[in-house]
């Protein structure tokens, strides 16, 4: 099991999560930190990401888009707030317009640590969204057919 | 996912309606069956009127509807504005894991560069 605590505010508009992975720190940070391998889990196989700009450096701006199945473009960007490489990361993150210049009225948080735990490295996640809208929009973006059925599944419990 | 499109000033309300304690778990209660407000005051430690204020609060953003059953009002929980913000949230989580378990594969992978799978 990846993913191994998970925490949701429906006020706040939080998600927290914790993952384990049987690799070190070192492997992991290279997932975020290198933009060849970024791009191989951010988006699904169906709806997969290309980063444009990737500089992980304090205020540096990270512009990358998702490509849908019909070949549409949704741009979406990260400001980078502090990096502590191997461990951690903060941004700002948001959609961009069609021609993928940035939209910054509306910002939400993402902050990411790697410890080591148990020999291998344990993620904390925390990821907020600004709105609903915002959240749903992002949500409308990779939502693969399983994943539609997954949720819908969840929604049969509730 | 369909969903009604609310606009953000909706949103708002809807999310300042859940954020009181007495308002969700009326929704809870309400949810449960068709309740009078006199029914539901019952419940808390409060006065008929501060009740009725929760109510009006919930019954503007939509989340529940008022319907006059003889002499008695009935307070009904709209399930799909509420089911809404979890649903999202659910989503997200779901598209987390995914993110978690293609990590775990790439890690697992002896080579990752240059191997498109």
């Amino acid at each position: 099991m990846t993913v191994t605590t998970i925490d949701k505010d429906t006020e706040a508009l939080t998600l927290t999560l914790t993952a384990d992975f049987a690799a070190p720190v070192d492997a992991v940070w290279e997932l975020w930190a290198d933009p060849r391998k970024l791009e191989r889990w951010w988006g699904p196989p169906s709806y997969p990401a290309t980063f444009v700009e990737h500089d992980l450096t304090p205020g540096a701006l990270v512009t990358y888009f998702m490509t849908s199945p019909e070949g549409d473009k949704h741009y979406g960007w990260w400001r980078i707030g502090t990096v502590d490489a191997p461990r951690g990361l903060t941004m700002e993150d948001g959609f961009g317009d069609a021609d993928g210049k940035p939209l910054t009225d509306k910002t939400g948080q993402l902050r990411m640590r790697l410890f080591e735990h148990e020999g291998g490295t344990r993620m904390e996640l925390f990821d907020q969204f600004p709105s609903l809208e915002q959240m749903e929009e992002m949500l409308k973006m990779g939502m693969e057919e399983g994943l539609r059925q997954a949720v819908g599944q969840m929604d049969a419990l509730l | 996912m369909v969903v009604d499109e609310l606009t953000e000033v909706e949103i708002d309300r809807v999310f300042h309606a859940l954020a009181d304690a007495t308002r969700r778990d009326l929704l809870r209660r309400a949810a449960d069956g068709n309740l009078s407000v006199s029914r539901l005051a019952d419940g808390y430690d409060m006065s008929f009127a501060a009740v009725q204020k929760h109510v009006a609060v919930l019954e503007r953003v939509g989340l529940v509807t008022k319907a006059r059953y003889g002499r008695e009002q009935l307070v009904r929980t709209d399930p799909v504005a509420v089911a809404r913000a979890r649903r999202a949230l659910d989503a997200l989580e779901a598209t987390w894991r995914e993110r978690a378990g293609r990590m775990a594969d790439l890690l697992d992978t002896p080579n990752t560069q240059g191997d498109p799978r």
